[in-house]
């Protein structure tokens, strides 16, 4: 069961409209690397795994991570409200505004729409766990790229902090890896 | 029975710029308050023994209660679902949501 909270996790201001922006932020939404990709990992795997440890948190991350989709899509509606369609093309964003017009879409930053290929569940929760430090890593990186490309100081402190919370979930799924390895090792799990 | 006083949409109209600020400082502290939490949930669950973490998180749950309560008395609810009362109309789906704030 969830519970909606009618309210970001952080706030989210703009200086103005910005599809040039918008553009290559949408990829944390429906990217790769994504948020979406971050929050259905997580939650899906959550089922194999062998300790309470990693249960809690894989539900709590995987939660915080549908948190941030939501703010990477209020950032990419605040960027494109009112913005002509002339402003969408000319911004790259013609094929979005003819498949979407203005509506939120689980694309990356050149309109690949997202594919569940990009999320794995293995079963065994040594290899699941080494893949979320590695989701972990590439959405640091993608945020630090996203921030380079920013000219929206508003902007550009929202991605600070997402890129802020993808080191601390690196940090605790490490916690987590070798809590459960330490586990396998005392069931003699081969 | 003239009942315009408690019209919701006309509540709405006197709500003004000052209004709208004080929302958001007020949302602001219960993010802050709920960061916190946040933060030392994600350290707990692989930290499960570690007295401080745990009580500086229960510590923090009374703080966050009254800020929501705090907040909920003026703007309505924060939840759905059972967890928060609307008073004289459903205010559940009240303007503005999250991302028009
Ligand atoms: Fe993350």
């Amino acid at each position: 069961m969830w519970i909606y909270q009618k309210n970001l996790e952080y706030p989210v201001k703009v200086c103005g409209p910005n599809p040039k922006l918008a553009k290559v932020i949408i990829t944390q939404y429906g990217g790769p690397d994504g948020e979406l990709s971050a929050s259905l990992r997580y939650l899906n795997q959550r089922y194999s795994m062998p300790t309470d440890k990693a249960r809690g948190l894989l539900t709590d991350i995987g939660t915080e991570e549908m948190g941030h989709m939501e703010i990477v899509a209020t950032i990419f509606y605040k960027l494109t409200r009112g913005v002509s369609p002339q402003q969408m093309e000319a911004a790259g964003l013609g094929g979005h505004y003819a498949q979407h017009n203005h509506a939120l879409f689980w694309n990356d930053a050149n309109g690949v729409p997202w594919i569940a290929s990009y999320v794995q569940a293995t079963g065994d929760p040594i290899t699941d766990l080494t893949e979320d430090m590695d989701a972990e890593q590439k959405a640091r990186s993608a945020y630090e790229h996203l921030i380079q490309l920013s000219d929206d100081p508003l902007v550009t402190d929202v991605l600070r902090f997402l890129r802020e919370r993808e080191i601390v979930h690196f940090q605790r799924f490490g916690e987590t890896l070798n809590d459960v390895q330490g586990f396998m090792n005392s069931k003699k799990f081969f | 029975m003239d009942n315009s006083q408690e019209n919701p949409q006309a509540q709405k109209v006197i709500i003004t710029a000052c209004d709208h600020n004080n929302q958001l400082a007020m949302l602001l502290e219960i993010q802050q308050l709920q960061f916190i939490a946040i933060e030392l949930n994600l350290y707990l669950d692989t930290h499960p023994d570690d007295q401080q973490a745990l009580m500086s998180y229960n510590s923090i749950v009374p703080q966050l209660k009254q800020s929501i309560a705090s907040y909920e008395q003026l703007y309505g609810p924060l939840f759905h679902f059972g967890l928060s009362t609307s008073q004289l109309t459903w205010q559940w789906i009240n303007s503005p949501w999250p991302w028009d704030m």
